[in-house]
């Protein structure tokens, strides 16, 4: 939202913006919780405030077309884009395409726990949608592996709710989280958060049972009866559609491979916020992707 | 005496050291780096207070779940009385960003207030 707002300031006059879930604003409808604009708008705001602002400046500019419900299925490095919408397959051919497909979640797969493979154990930023948005808690008795933002967000969201979250697993020797939400989030509630620890084993039958905790420095072991799993263990660039379009991706980051903020291999694609690279701070990708709508405008005038 | 604490006023997250009297009061605040620092110390020292974000129930509405806040800090000690009392109510009607769904909320005199529009589902 904020390129598409910032490409039309810069003079672009016909702008569409596709969005797959059924409402503008992507994961900070999720991120109920504050600390969101602190820079961008002098305001301490929740996630879906955050989006209300910016849903309001795309609502009042009528060069931006929002098209809802729509899920790119196709890109090609000619700038063609294919996409589902209800009830209709679209093509469309652009000038010149902003990228602001965000992440997903590292899974369970790509730690290596081992154990069985029972029900409760869930990515954090997906336990987080159950909650904020369906308002369901996928559990009781919860113990979340990695210590960045969301499993720190999700131990306070988790323990507002009943839950009784019984720790916090860190395998590095210091939190990846933002220090304040390991004050307000942990410390609050007084959670346990262990650092140089891992997972060794997930046991369980048909639910979660228990988890085997396993100190990295001296190999003690204890374990911890809990129905829940949450991992929260870092997330992945999802850039499947320009790498569809043969733009270039490093393998270890799944971002694209730039030597400049915002740009990848193909001329005419830009690729920002957190499909660029992982950001802290939503007011950070909001001033990274502002540049990627005025960096577009820029190239679009260039054709001319 | 003498206490460290962490400024969670920002991102920061600036270590403060924090002097304290017999009775509790905060007498002297260094390490902060703005001068949210040692307001922050001295509230967090003698009564400490949060913003509770939450969800609300809906009926009848497009969105099954409306995010709130209250609108101003409460003390940390009533985060749960608080919780408790949010998970009683249930939302009918449409809301705007900073609507007020429940004043002088548990007579703390803040207000909850919704984060995110709602309105009536169409069908």
């Amino acid at each position: 939202m904020a390129a598409a707002v910032a490409a039309q300031k810069a003079g672009v006059k016909d702008i569409l913006l596709l969005e797959r879930d059924q409402y503008l604003g992507g994961i900070l409808n999720q991120c109920i919780h504050t600390g969101f604009g602190l820079h961008h708008f002098k305001k301490d705001l929740t996630g879906p405030e955050y989006a209300d602002r910016f849903i309001k400046q795309i609502e009042a500019i009528r060069d931006i077309e929002v098209s809802l419900k729509s899920f790119v299925v196709r890109l090609t490095k000619d700038k063609i884009l294919t996409y589902l919408k209800p009830g209709k397959l679209e093509e469309i051919k652009a000038k010149a395409l902003i990228m602001a497909t965000g992440c997903r979640e590292r899974t369970r797969e790509m730690t290596h726990i081992s154990g069985t493979r029972p029900a409760g154990i869930y990515p954090a930023g997906l336990a987080q949608k159950m909650i904020n948005i369906e308002g369901l808690l996928p559990g009781k008795e919860v113990v979340i592996i990695g210590s960045g933002d969301i499993g720190l967000i999700m131990a306070r969201r988790f323990t507002l709710e009943g839950a009784k979250v019984k720790a916090v697993i860190e395998i590095q020797e210091k939190t990846r989280g933002l220090i304040r939400n390991v004050v307000q989030c942990l410390e609050d509630f007084s959670i346990p958060l262990y650092f140089r620890h891992r997972i060794a084993k997930i046991y369980g039958k048909d639910r979660v049972e228990k988890v085997l905790v396993e100190n990295t420095v001296n190999g003690e072991t204890f374990e911890l009866p809990c129905d829940t799993v949450l991992i929260s263990v870092g997330l992945i660039p999802e850039n499947e559609l320009i790498e569809m379009a043969c733009v270039e991706i490093d393998k270890k980051t799944n971002a694209p491979v730039s030597k400049e903020v915002n740009k990848c291999s193909i001329e005419g694609i830009f690729v920002c916020g957190n499909s660029y690279k992982v950001y802290d701070l939503v007011d950070n990708v909001t001033r990274d992707s502002v540049k990627a709508g005025q960096m577009a405008a820029e190239y679009l005038k260039g054709l001319k | 005496m003498i206490k460290k604490i962490t400024c969670i006023e920002c991102p920061v997250g600036c270590q403060l050291e924090v002097e304290t009297d017999q009775s509790g009061h905060v007498i002297k605040v260094t390490g902060n780096k703005c001068e949210k620092g040692p307001v922050y110390a001295k509230q967090e020292t003698e009564n400490p207070m949060r913003i509770l974000t939450s969800i609300v129930l809906t009926e009848g509405l497009d969105l099954k779940m409306v995010p709130v806040k209250t609108n101003k800090p409460i003390p940390k000690a009533k985060l749960m009385e608080a919780m408790a009392a949010v998970k009683k109510l249930k939302l009918t009607k449409q809301v705007k960003v900073d609507e007020t769904i429940a004043s002088d909320f548990l007579g703390l005199g803040v207000d909850l207030i919704a984060t995110r529009p709602a309105s009536f589902n169409s069908h």
